[in-house]
């Protein structure tokens, strides 16, 4: 499953997009990330999923925006650390970073 | 369905029992609370068939909510949280639901729920809630494939639509007939962000736009937010709106017209509710889909029935 | 040479009038809902008030969130840019730039010498802008001024879980319901801004000095829980909602227009270019 975890409003679309199917619940994603935006748990969109899944916290599920910016998802050769660690790749993210932050030096 | 007049941009409070069902001579009942925002519906289903269901407005406390609609679904039938055997919160409230189980989010429910309305020919799912949209794709059996969900701003939600109602003071059923009644379609609405779309339509209002085509301008904006959340994931065949936006034909004919897919009718899919002509309220879908899943974890032995009587 | 700079902004329009790099004269309205008109009113006024014609002004240069709505400017400069000229005359020693006004925060980060860096911008929500703050003061049916004041008087500190305007106002709503005192809920809403347009200024990077602008800026409330939440100094210089206008008719003295266009970070467009 994939699932869209974040925001949408009238600046972009700032998800963390899981794929569910390919996260073991290794949690190494969640050590690495500077904004302490993950966590493991339960799959609460599938009841009958035995495995433990990676998620957003809910505290930080309509900030990402902010939270993930530092890391520059989407632009610049160095991926970020949480998509970096995960072997299966289970994280990418979406547009919203790589299209407003983009910058040109002067 | 008397309403007093500053309420009346919220949908009616309805309730229904299925006359062809006696459910003392059922064996597993599973009921489905869905707390949202705005409204709250319980579902009440007897050995998988469709039993009961109310929809009603979620007051300022969760349990109380959740409580006062499973009460109204159950009125008249002699059933009591005794005879209940699993029951599943969902929906923005769903940790407040005292006579719960278990919850499970609104997304896995609004698939399952979909699949037993529209049936098993629904691939993708939209459902506007007061204070959400969401987007969902889901295989033949109503298990979620991929979802997008924002909750975080108000455009693309019902609460944009009522700001905007409340500013017209229009009812929020009269939104949609009205927003046909004009000449020629006007150009959408061009803040995404419903506070300043709100300034815009006063602009408007000011310039002496006709009220049915501003009414039109931002029923298109709204169907414009809801398709850029469909085509992140595409919209695959056969496509379900639920929520109360499904009522709002002025949305889903403008949705349907920028997609270039229909939606399906709002009809149930199994022949027997259809004939005898059982209500279809899109916006149950979720408490229906917590029913379901209620039924499937007792049968499948995941979890203990609680019924005391 | 006699230059003018104009902002043009979601709430109010501002103009400066200099002369030789002394300021002439200078202005504020609201701008309502026909901005370029209001806008042109007020430069009148202006003019008027120094004692000059439309033909004794050299250049004029626009900025603010409808900056191009004026047409008889000599061209428009992006406000971060303006900020930057303005800011840096008024503080030398600034690194940070925090503006926000009525439908737009930023953040922009500066070297020595006032060139930008880089910037961030919060835009198309009001939850990141003044109207954010507009929307709460009204559902506590108190003025802006009322509110700042109040919440500084608040005894506790009350998280808000919207990051909307909207849900905002009925999560005061439901505050208000629930009897929660006023200025607890004032510094709740100034906070839950603040929380966000820290947020902006940590992705440019806070380095000091910080100096906030913007009609905000005005907030002593807003300015208080910003101070919180950045861990920083913030410096307000005085007229901070003139900061805009001021670069801009610095911009205009320079006659640099072109290459402050050029030196515009455009984001969508040359990364996509640089991409393909």
């Amino acid at each position: 499953m994939l699932a869209f975890l974040g925001f949408k409003d009238g600046s972009g679309e700032w998800f963390i997009i899981v794929d569910t199917e390919k996260c073991n619940g290794c949690g190494k994603c969640v050590e690495v990330c500077p904004a302490n935006v993950l966590e493991v748990g339960e799959d609460e969109y599938d009841p009958f999923r035995e495995e433990l899944v990676v998620k957003v916290r809910e505290e930080e599920r309509k900030k990402v925006r902010y939270s993930c910016a530092s890391c520059r998802p989407g632009y610049g050769e160095k991926p970020p650390p949480c998509v970096a660690v995960c072997e299966p790749g289970v994280i990418s993210h979406s547009e919203g970073w790589k299209l407003l932050y983009g910058k040109e030096h002067l | 369905m008397a309403e007093e007049g500053r309420e009346f941009w919220r949908w009616p409070e309805t309730r229904w029992t299925n006359p062809g069902i006696d459910w003392k001579q059922g064996n597993i009942i599973a009921v489905g609370v869905d707390v949202g925002s705005v409204s709250t519906q319980a579902v009440a289903m007897v050995d998988g068939e469709l039993y009961a269901f109310s929809n009603t407005r979620t007051g300022s406390d969760s349990p109380d909510s959740a409580r006062k609609g499973l009460n109204m679904a159950l009125e008249g039938t002699g059933m009591t949280t005794h005879n209940i055997n699993y029951c599943i919160g969902t929906g923005y409230g769903r940790v407040n639901v005292p006579m719960a189980q278990q919850t499970i989010t609104e997304i896995a429910c609004h698939a399952r729920g979909a699949n037993f309305m529209y049936g098993p020919r629904v691939r993708t799912v939209m459902d506007m809630g007061g204070q959400d949209c969401k987007a969902i794709r889901c295989d033949e059996r109503g298990k979620v494939m991929k979802f997008m969900m924002n909750d975080k701003c108000a455009a693309g939600t019902g609460r944009g639509m009522e700001v905007f109602a409340e500013l017209l003071q229009v009812p929020v059923w009269e939104i949609g007939p009205r927003s046909f009644q004009i000449e020629k379609e006007p150009p959408m609405i061009s803040s995404t962000c419903v506070v300043f779309a709100k300034s815009e339509v006063v602009g408007l209002l000011e310039e002496g736009q006709p009220e049915n085509d501003i009414i039109a301008a931002y029923s298109a904006a709204m169907a414009h937010r809801i398709v850029e959340l469909l085509s992140r994931l595409g919209v695959e065949k056969e496509f379900a709106i639920t929520g109360g936006i499904a009522k709002n034909e002025g949305v889903v004919k403008r949705l349907e017209g920028e997609i270039g897919i229909k939606t399906l009718e709002k009809v149930w899919y199994n022949p027997k509710y259809r004939s005898r002509k059982y209500p279809f309220d899109t916006q149950i879908v979720g408490a229906l889909g917590a029913a379901l899943f209620a039924r499937a974890l007792l049968e499948r032995g995941r979890v203990k029935s609680v019924r005391k009587q | 040479m006699i230059v003018a700079g104009i902002d043009v902004g979601g709430k109010n329009a501002h103009v400066v009038l200099m002369k030789d790099d002394t300021i002439l004269a200078k202005g504020e309205a609201p701008t309502g809902m026909k901005k370029a008109e209001a806008a042109e009113r007020l430069y009148d006024e202006v003019l008027q008030q120094a004692g000059l014609k439309r033909e004794n002004v050299e250049c004029v240069l626009d900025t603010g969130s409808s900056g191009r709505k004026v047409t008889f400017a000599q061209g428009v400069i992006p406000e971060a840019a303006a900020d930057a000229r303005g800011v840096i005359r008024l503080v030398p020693s600034v690194r940070t730039i925090i503006d926000v006004g009525a439908e737009e925060g930023r953040a922009i980060k500066v070297n020595p010498k006032g060139k930008v860096l880089d910037f961030a911008i919060n835009e198309k929500c009001a939850a990141g802008t003044g109207t954010f703050v507009d929307t709460m003061a009204r559902a506590l049916e108190v003025t802006i001024e009322e509110m700042a004041k109040m919440s500084l008087l608040a005894t506790r500190s009350i998280p808000m879980n919207a990051q909307c305007a909207v849900f905002g106002e009925s999560e005061v709503v439901s505050l208000i319901h629930a009897r929660t005192p006023k200025r607890d809920i004032a510094r709740a809403v100034h906070d839950a801004i603040a929380g966000r347009i820290g947020s902006v200024a940590r992705i440019v990077g806070l380095e000091k000095d910080i100096v906030m602008v913007g009609g905000v800026a005005k907030n002593i409330g807003f300015v208080e829980s910003l101070r919180r939440d950045l861990g920083m100094d913030v410096i307000i210089p005085d007229a901070p909602g003139f900061v805009g206008a001021l670069g801009a008719a610095m911009a205009a003295a320079a006659g640099v227009l072109e290459e402050e266009v050029k030196a515009r970070v455009v984001e969508k467009e040359k990364y996509e270019e640089g991409k393909a």
